[in-house]
């Protein structure tokens, strides 16, 4: 049943989003169902059997085929949106290319699950960095409000003139998609009025104006078209800051590129997506009554990366620990990679990295309490131990 | 039916009607393809929207900055024209449900049988299976001839390809080709079909038959490749003459369950040698020593001709 209250629900992360889904009221939704975003998909056609959004659902065979569609439709010029998790998002990695290369604003719910192998359904971010170099804008959220809300802003930034790029919102698989949470829900018309009608571009549905569109582009104009992506790409950030300026205005809740926890003068820093912000801020919290001067940084945009943004805010601190919940095996992992970049122009802090919750491995306070420790050593020594390391892991 | 059925389809009056598929593409000589999607467009009246697979037809024909499209057209990638259809399909029936669109409009994917037979074979099962209304066309040249005549699943049986080449030990393709449209008739899609161009009353029909069924629909289409064949170019209309004459493309379509074979020679039924014998690909068929591939060959086109006809007796009851 859908919760139209602007009352705090207790909801868990998956019917969050699909509540958000239910009141964008996309044109067209392929999908496919997989662990744990399967929560999104089940509700959202139950809203569409029960009439309550003028939405086609199309009931794919593959993940491949839903993001297919989806760039057939969003193309054929009105708005859609699917969800999908790890292995799923890995079968469309092909045509997340194509969405982008395309500049097709569509919208996917990515709740974060592990890839195989081993198989595994729970949350790490693997399948969201492994989707960083495919041209779409990812935020990331720590919890089930962060879902809800960046999904609801998600179209307006993804549509925006200067844009017109698809766009992806993150949620850990499991421990946000799963668990029951309070928050609250913004009522349905002002929903439809924050985000207002779609404007097609160049659709191809205009038969009077027939369009030919996915050429065979070669080497001669190639990268021109590469570049205007680029480009797109440059105009996201001032977007996604504009947009959620408008939506802290109507609805009191401020959301920037990142979210900057006790920041501000702190020497022992540590820097991590999605839920473990949540473990982590009570951390600080707890060293900070013991006079430690600790801090988080959590990056809500990952593509486009505000490293400008970032390498000024952390540029202070002592020592950064930059947890990272996926690998790229042979290099660092992939938020300790961004970290580095955003802060070589600045003598900064010494900075190390940790690889956590993999598969879904629980982060405890006392974990992060370990960290801390560390980066607090790190930061009295000048000198991290080891550069990067795998933590609550059996030896 | 439609009533635009009812007009007289002659070549006279076709003659009238604007190509929407523009010359100055860069399809080769003698293919096969573009005089299918010619035929194909001039048989619709309606306005069409296409979703093409890559392969030859896409290449060629959308070349940035160049088009030879006429009407709203879209590639994505190799395995999904099907897939892609349907997005746009339903994007259509979307905003039609909405009142954001009025123009009733047809839609077709077009794809070369490695397109369809093989990487794109899911993406199709599942279109047809949920029941977009859209026609999925498989000009089938019965290789991977855009990227330099690999086998495919729709690769005829002792046929030479780059990839299954004829050599001392292995004589071609050992397999025989699947049979796709009799898959899909199996899909119990509202319309099924096989078509040659050299027969393009027959095919112009069966366009405006499968457009105007309530449902998917698929057709495969003979398309000689001169390249892949290694035929002269003037003789593709020839070839796919050949191909039915001999009943290695029996025409024929399945609606609602009933078999038609639209054309059956009888008696003037052609040794498929002759099919076979103008086409390089099959030259070490001809060879000292492998009279049986021949013979073998022979006996599949003549066990599909058989139970072809058997599906149009038992369906007639």
């Amino acid at each position: 049943m859908a919760v139209t209250t602007t009352k705090t629900v207790a909801v868990d992360g998956n019917t969050a989003v699909a509540e958000a889904l239910r009141q964008l009221n996309p044109d067209v939704m392929p999908a496919y169902p997989i662990t744990p975003s399967t929560g999104i998909m089940q509700s959202f056609t139950s809203f569409v059997s029960n009439g309550k959004v003028d939405t086609e659902v199309i009931l794919v065979e593959s993940e491949h085929s839903a993001m297919s569609a989806a760039i057939g439709a969003s193309a054929a010029g009105g708005r859609v949106a699917t969800a999908t998790s790890s292995q799923g998002l890995a079968l469309m990695w092909e045509m997340l290319h194509i969405a982008s290369g395309y500049r097709l604003p569509i919208l996917m719910a990515l709740v974060n699950r592990a890839l195989s192998a081993p198989l595994n359904i729970h949350g790490d971010h693997s399948d969201g960095m492994g989707m960083r170099d495919c041209g779409w804008i990812q935020l990331f959220c720590e919890n089930a409000q962060e879902a809800y809300d960046n999904t609801i802003m998600a179209y307006r930034i993804a549509e925006h003139l200067d844009v017109r790029l698809p766009i992806a919102v993150n949620m850990d698989g499991f421990i946000i998609s799963h668990s029951i949470e309070s928050m609250q829900f913004i009522p349905d018309e002002e929903v439809k009025k924050f985000i207002g009608e779609y404007i097609a571009v160049d659709p191809l549905l205009d038969i009077d104006n027939p369009k030919s569109i996915g050429a065979l582009v070669l080497p001669d104009y190639y990268m021109e078209h590469k570049r205007a992506q680029h480009e797109a790409m440059t105009k996201v950030q001032k977007v996604v800051q504009d947009v959620s300026a408008e939506f802290a205005k109507l609805f009191g809740r401020k959301y920037d590129i990142f979210e900057t926890y006790r920041l501000e003068d702190a020497e022992v820093v540590l820097v991590a997506l999605n839920s473990a912000a949540g473990t982590i801020k009570d951390e600080v919290d707890r060293y900070r009554d013991k006079g430690i001067k600790a801090g988080l940084l959590k990056p809500r945009l990952f593509r486009p990366f505000p490293y400008e943004e970032v390498g000024a805010a952390l540029k202070n601190a002592k020592a950064v620990c930059v947890m990272d919940r996926a690998d790229s095996y042979g290099g660092f992992g992939p938020m300790y990679m961004e970290i580095a970049s955003a802060l070589y122009p600045h003598r900064g802090p010494v900075l190390f990295n940790k690889v956590y919750g993999l598969g879904g491995r629980d982060l405890m306070p006392l974990d992060v309490d370990q960290v801390i420790d560390e980066t607090i050593e790190v930061a009295k020594t000048g000198k991290a131990k080891m550069a990067k390391e795998y933590i609550t892991v059996r030896n | 039916m439609s009533t635009t059925q009812e007009k007289p389809m002659t070549l006279k009056s076709l003659s009238h009607k604007q190509d929407l598929l523009s010359g100055g593409h860069r399809m080769c000589s003698g293919c096969g393809a573009p005089t299918i999607v010619r035929q194909v467009l001039l048989a619709i009246d309606e306005p069409v929207v296409i979703a093409n697979a890559t392969g030859c037809l896409e290449v060629s024909t959308c070349l940035f900055p160049y088009t030879a499209w006429r009407v709203p057209w879209m590639h994505s990638a190799f395995e999904n024209a099907a897939a892609t259809a349907s997005g746009i399909e339903t994007m259509y029936r979307s905003l039609r449900k909405q009142g954001k669109l009025k123009k009733e409009m047809k839609f077709i994917a077009f794809g070369g049988d490695g397109g369809t037979y093989d990487i794109g074979f899911q993406a199709l099962s599942g279109a047809m299976e949920r029941g977009h209304q859209l026609l999925y066309i498989c000009y089938d040249n019965g290789a991977y001839m855009n990227t330099g005549i690999q086998r495919s699943s729709a690769t005829p049986f002792g046929a030479d390809t780059t990839t299954q080449p004829a050599g001392s030990k292995i004589q071609g393709k050992t397999q025989r080709r699947k049979d796709l449209t009799r898959i899909m008739a199996a899909h119990n899609v509202a319309y099924a079909a096989q078509a040659s161009p050299h027969n393009w009353k027959d095919l112009m029909t069966k366009v405006k038959k499968a457009l105007a069924t309530n449902g998917p629909a698929y057709m495969g289409i003979v398309a000689p490749c001169n390249r892949g064949w290694r035929t002269q170019t003037n003789d593709s209309i020839l070839l796919s003459r050949l191909a039915v004459d001999t009943c290695y493309w029996p025409l024929y379509e399945v609606e609602g369950g009933k078999w038609t074979i639209n054309y059956d020679p009888k008696d003037k039924k052609k040794p498929v040698t002759e099919w076979l014998k103008p086409q390089g690909r099959f030259k070490h068929l001809f060879a000292p020593g492998n009279e049986g591939l021949l013979e073998r060959f022979q006996k599949y086109v003549d066990q599909d001709w058989e139970s072809l006809k058997k599906l149009q007796e038992m369906s007639k009851s």
